[in-house]
């Protein structure tokens, strides 16, 4: 089963601006383990909001609208997309992800499954 | 957290961990029977201790230093009892002083890189050419997979006390040949990282064909055997082999959602719906396989069998598969695998390429060959290819005999059904 880690954008990322050393150390060491354990399938950062954009919908138009945006609960920085054999060692995983602020610091990530293409686990969680 | 889930909790942390502490402690003992017991111990006392006192934070170093210290006592214990053979009433500190620096040295060095050692240790000698393929299959799953045994048994359809048996005699013989727990050396490492490679595309095989077994354990055989791939292939960076087997396994697996149709019955290759295929998985694939042509290694059978499953993933409809690549790839793998089941896929590929008149005349020089009598594609392709050249009946004839040969229901019905069509006028094959 595979499941997505969500990096919640902060006003530093948004901003583009890089972690420091320290952190990107922990999180190079983090996808590393992923690695070694054979888990890791796909990372990635995103690049803030300002080089996006978004496209609305309203009856049969469809609007572009550039970025930046401005609520930051819905905006994303990054994500880490794993291959495990049980939601518990998704949890486990995700649980070991360094605070994507920094030590200290608050912050959050979000943690999904995806659906599988071969059609299992699309029953109720 | 309930009980419960504190247990399963433990269980996640215990698959993540398992094969790094059993190597580590391996390496300190020696012995990897003793070395999964000890581990054991320590996943013992994790089940103690974690639902009382809440998971600790670094749960894995916490297993890794019990564990340790279950083999240092283990080793202590068998000094004195050595030496009480020898010297009787040597003096137990000194005794103690002699025997510690070391363990304790041994515990202060050991660094990521070191696991990762210590992890291509435990798989070269679960591995090893002293076992049966069948033991090092069940040893591999066991101490690197963190399998069940029980789970085992389910994959490979024996009672669970044929396979905890299994298990246990194969670390028996281990420990009675002495087998080093090291990594072989260059003369000897091409033929035993022959042997790892082998055994992952067998635990893949297994869950891929679904000849036999529990069908709920067979996807979960593909992905442990993609996963312990994709682990040999970062402990060996420089192996285009372990890229080439990595990128064959992704490619296929990439396929696993399109193989089936909704009632379940199995559809070829050339008829799947390649929307239904993962991209993230061909890509991964196709990246292992570039990686593995990069470090030269594009002849080599794993590679090369990659490459055949990148001419189909590459291939956005069935028709524009490319049969003449295909057949150079054949080809090239007949020289450094030479097999009946190769020259078989050849001349199937030499049909498509260069029409059903050359396949057939190829399937026919194989027909004679023993190791493919009871070999259920052999007819199943000279149908096709005869139905292709308009000779019906004779194409009938072959499905029939092909459904009769397997042993897989599914692709029994399969074969009923072409058998049907083709005697059928006015319906395609």
């Amino acid at each position: 089963m595979r499941f997505i880690i969500i990096v919640k954008a902060t006003p530093d990322s948004e901003a583009g601006v890089m972690p420091e050393a320290p952190l990107r150390a922990e999180m190079a060491a983090y996808h590393e383990a992923l690695v070694n354990a054979g888990v890791l399938l796909d990372a990635a950062g995103l690049q803030p909001s300002a080089k996006g954009w978004r496209v609305r919908y309203r009856g049969t138009q469809a609007q572009v609208i550039d970025g930046p945006f401005t609520e930051a609960e819905g905006l994303i920085a990054g994500y880490t997309l794993i291959q495990v054999r049980t939601r518990e060692e998704a949890v486990e995983w995700a649980r070991r992800c360094p605070a994507p602020r920094g030590r200290g610091r608050d912050a959050e990530i979000e943690v999904r499954q995806l659906f599988e293409r071969d059609g299992a686990e699309t029953g109720p969680a | 957290m309930t009980v419960d889930a504190t247990h399963r909790a433990i269980e996640a942390v215990w698959r993540i961990e398992s094969a790094k502490v059993i190597a580590h402690v391996a390496r300190l003992v020696r012995d990897v029977g003793l070395a999964e017991e000890l581990a054991q111990d320590a996943l013992v006392a994790a089940l103690e201790h974690w639902p009382v006192d809440g998971l600790p934070a670094n749960a894995g170093a916490w297993l890794m230093t019990t564990a340790k210290h279950r083999a240092l006592d283990r080793l202590r214990q068998d000094a004195l009892h050595a030496r009480k053979h020898e010297e009787l009433g040597h003096d137990l500190d000194a005794l103690q002083a002699h025997v510690v620096p070391d363990f304790v040295d041994a515990l202060a060095e050991a660094s990521e890189d070191d696991i990762g050692d210590d992890l291509l240790r435990l798989v070269f000698t679960a591995c090893h050419p002293v076992l049966s393929t069948d033991a090092r299959v069940a040893l591999t799953l066991r101490l690197l997979g963190g399998l069940t045994t029980d789970e085992i048994a389910r994959a490979f359809l024996v009672p669970e006390a044929t396979m905890a048996q299994r298990i246990v005699r194969a670390k028996r013989t281990l420990t009675e040949a002495r087998v080093p727990f090291e990594v072989p050396r260059a003369a000897e490492l091409p033929e035993r990282l022959a042997s790892v490679l082998a055994v992952i595309y067998l635990v893949f095989n297994e869950g891929y064909s679904a000849t036999a077994g529990d069908d709920w354990m067979r996807p979960a055989l593909c992905a442990e055997a993609l996963r312990l791939g994709r682990v040999v292939a970062g402990l060996m960076p420089d192996e285009s082999e372990v890229l080439g087997l990595v990128a064959m396994m992704e490619i296929q697996a990439s396929r696993t959602a399109a193989r089936t149709d909704d009632q379940g019955r199995a559809v070829l290759l050339m008829d799947q719906d390649r929307s239904r295929w993962d991209p993230l998985l061909i890509r991964r694939g196709l990246a292992a396989l570039a990686r593995a042509e990069a470090l030269g290694g594009a002849r080599g059978p794993y590679a090369l069998q990659a490459a055949l499953a990148a001419c189909h993933a590459r291939a956005r409809q069935a028709e524009q598969t490319d049969w003449a690549q295909i057949v150079a790839l054949y080809d090239a793998l007949a020289q450094v695998a030479k097999s009946p089941i190769v020259e078989l896929n050849r001349a199937v590929a030499v049909g498509m390429a260069f029409g059903p008149a050359a396949g057939l005349e190829l399937i026919d020089a194989l027909a004679a060959d023993p190791a493919l009598a009871n070999y259920h594609w052999l007819p199943s392709v000279r149908g096709d290819l005869l139905a292709r050249l308009g000779r019906v009946e004779e194409a009938r004839a072959e499905f029939e005999r092909a459904a009769g040969m397997t042993r897989n229901a599914r692709e029994r019905e399969l074969l009923m059904a072409r058998a049907h069509a083709v005697a059928t006028p006015s319906s395609r094959v």
